[in-house]
């Protein structure tokens, strides 16, 4: 929409003055990394962090979340959730934006799910321009999520003593209005951010072997691999790889009961498609019995089911799940294997 | 105070959903001992609102403190569209909760979800149900549909296969549709015993006592896993097409709107496109049967 110029040490006073009416979250050091987290000082954000184990999803998609209480012992009453907090999410990376708008895509498309747009209609993203590849497990460049159009209520470029601030939605430009006293960018701003923005994308390497397009297709040419089968004998079946995951949002559902065995609360928890028994029916029949049809269910959901359903693809390149992974599966030398593969394939 | 973030997808978002994940309590009318192991439940929702369900579809059932599960609806609307019927099998948590349960208590509903069977264009065609064991439950919704508009239809054909006579479902309801001289009924059991004159086998085992016009009948099966592939090759060596051959399948729906990925059949979520599915739609899925 339009760009601001907000000083570092304004920036500061902004985060403080935000506080007393906001939930205010962002990256923190959190032992030997970052982590999201909430703030209580300023000076503890960490707008420059590598990555994080966790994404911001957390905030938006909680790993348990109350759907409602209820309460057996008069009769039976069922009360829903209480609202949600106004939350200010900062230092959001272009990656994390990208499935952000596809999870609000999820859960406000069909059926929209109240308890999620609830939270989103109160949460206010402010994300961060990469200048600097994370480590050598992301590749954003090659899925088309090292910038991002839309999707964050601010973004903010790191110009060295000052963030060029652009404003993505009516509720930033509020945001910024009633907390800051930010100034228009002057076209030496404006050069300077074309400047950083122009030196950056050298610096990100490609890591796909093709483009990011033919995904879906690849996919799908590739039900019948046999690397599904290695990726199995190699899988423990942890889901470490879904639970890091930005755009992963299936979850279980159950009942937990207070012991007067009254009162309790229906709750729902992320889950994942590659634990034992998420296809199983009551009864015991498995309709995913094998981890190698778990991981092919995993990456033909990231790189062609999501995008069929949600229009965005269900990968990101953030690299969190190979970076969790512990025998080393990584989507990038799954989906370079698939195309080499295929490449082969189609010579002989 | 900011509260008017402008995302647009968020913000179209319907708000008619507030209830989305809560369930309408429900009144047991009546529960029938159907079995060593399956009951069946009349409800009635709040001021005997109608459940404005379609012959296949399911709802979610809770109990409360212990869960829920997505269960079949047995009942067809026309019949009665003040209550509705399920029958439930004692297999897991939820389930086994249920069966403790009695006329007067109370069940929670969500739903109805699935898009069932689409009744309409069946109009005019001999209608050939094959159910396997507890298969019976959500077709007999489709089945009573049938016969009540029974003018509508060509022939009515049931084969209905359990694994002993004990374990044959709505036994007084079969009783009614022999007694029909235009309702074709045959059954079978895995094994007999003293008590058992009819044809002792499997499923399969009846198909070579009935005969159709490929060309205009639909057939519709539901039953354990095992069963479809067997069923699919007696239907499809009658030349039926994969067009006309309709499945009802299970999955363990935890949402029952296409989020919660439980239901997930490669790209489908059963929940939203199905359970009930021609065979042509699902043939090329993988992890369907």
């Amino acid at each position: 929409m339009s760009l601001t110029i907000l000083q570092k040490q304004e920036f500061a006073r902004f985060v403080g003055r935000l506080m007393p009416d906001f939930k205010v979250v962002g990256p923190v050091v959190y032992d030997d990394g970052f982590a999201f987290d909430e703030i209580g000082d300023p000076a503890e954000l960490r707008l420059e962090y590598s990555t994080t184990i966790l994404p911001p999803k957390k905030y938006l998609l909680p790993p348990a979340e109350v759907l409602f209480s209820f309460d057996r012992s008069n009769g039976t009453k069922v009360t829903p959730p209480p609202k949600p907090q106004p939350t200010v999410i900062f230092g959001v990376h272009t990656c994390d934006v990208h499935a952000i708008q596809l999870i609000d895509h999820v859960f406000s498309s069909g059926h929209a799910d109240p308890g999620y747009i609830d939270r989103r209609k109160v949460t206010l993203v402010v994300s961060v321009e990469c200048l600097a590849p994370c480590d050598e497990h992301s590749f954003c460049k090659s899925m088309g999520t090292l910038s991002a159009d839309e999707g964050y209520d601010l973004h903010l470029t790191d110009l060295g003593d000052a963030y060029a601030v652009d404003v993505g939605t009516a509720a930033g430009a509020e945001l910024l209005e009633k907390y800051t006293s930010a100034s228009a960018a002057s076209p030496d701003d404006m050069q300077q951010l074309n400047k950083v923005i122009g030196e950056k994308w050298p610096k990100f390497p490609y890591r796909l072997n093709f483009d990011v397009s033919e995904l879906p297709s690849l996919l799908d040419m590739s039900m019948k691999s046999p690397l599904w089968e290695e990726l199995g004998e190699r899988c423990l079946s942890c889901a470490a790889c879904t639970n890091v995951c930005p755009t992963c949002f299936c979850f279980d559902v159950r009942d937990e009961v207070e012991l007067d065995l009254k009162r309790g609360q229906r709750t729902r928890h992320w889950d994942s498609c590659q634990l034992d028994e998420f296809a199983t029916v009551t009864g015991g029949h498995d309709f995913r019995k094998s981890r190698a049809l778990r991981q092919r269910h995993r990456f033909l959901r990231k790189g062609k089911y999501i995008l069929e359903a949600h229009k965005y693809l269900g990968c990101v390149g953030c690299g969190r799940c190979a970076r969790a992974c512990l025998v080393d599966i990584t989507p990038v030398g799954v989906f370079n294997e698939l195309y080499r593969q295929q490449e082969i394939g189609g010579r002989s | 105070m900011i509260t008017s973030a402008t995302h647009a997808p968020v913000a179209e978002a319907p708000r008619e959903n507030e209830q989305l994940f809560i369930p309408e309590l429900a009144n047991i009318i009546k529960v029938e001992q159907m079995t060593a192991l399956e009951k069946v439940f009349t409800l009635q929702l709040p001021d005997r609102r109608p459940l404005g369900n379609r012959p296949g579809q399911f709802v979610e059932v809770s109990v409360l403190g212990v869960g829920e599960a997505p269960i079949s609806i047995s009942s067809s609307p026309s019949r009665s569209t003040e209550t509705f019927e399920l029958c439930v099998r004692k297999v897991g948590d939820v389930t086994a909760a249920l069966h403790q349960l009695k006329a007067g208590d109370k069940v929670g509903i969500r739903g109805p979800f699935g898009h069932g069977f689409p009744i309409e264009s069946f109009r005019g065609k001999d209608m050939l149900f094959a159910p396997g064991g507890l298969g019976l439950a959500p077709l007999r919704s489709l089945i009573n549909q049938v016969v009540d508009e029974r003018a509508l239809f060509g022939r009515v054909i049931i084969l209905y296969g359990a694994r002993n006579p004990g374990e044959l479902l709505f036994k007084d309801e079969l009783q009614r549709w022999a007694e029909r001289a235009d309702v074709e009924l045959l059954l079978t059991v895995d094994r007999g015993d003293e008590s058992w004159s009819g044809n002792v086998g499997v499923i399969t085992t009846l198909f070579k006592f009935v005969s159709v016009y490929p060309r205009n009948t639909v057939a519709v099966t539901c039953g354990p896993p095992v069963m479809y592939r067997f069923v699919l090759m007696e239907l499809l060596g009658m030349g039926i097409s994969e067009g006309n051959i309709y499945l009802s399948l299970e999955r363990r729906m935890k949402c029952g709107i296409g989020k919660c990925g439980h239901c997930q059949i490669n790209n489908i979520y059963a929940c939203q496109s199905g359970p009930v599915f021609s065979y042509k739609e699902i043939k090329g899925l993988e992890e369907a049967l």
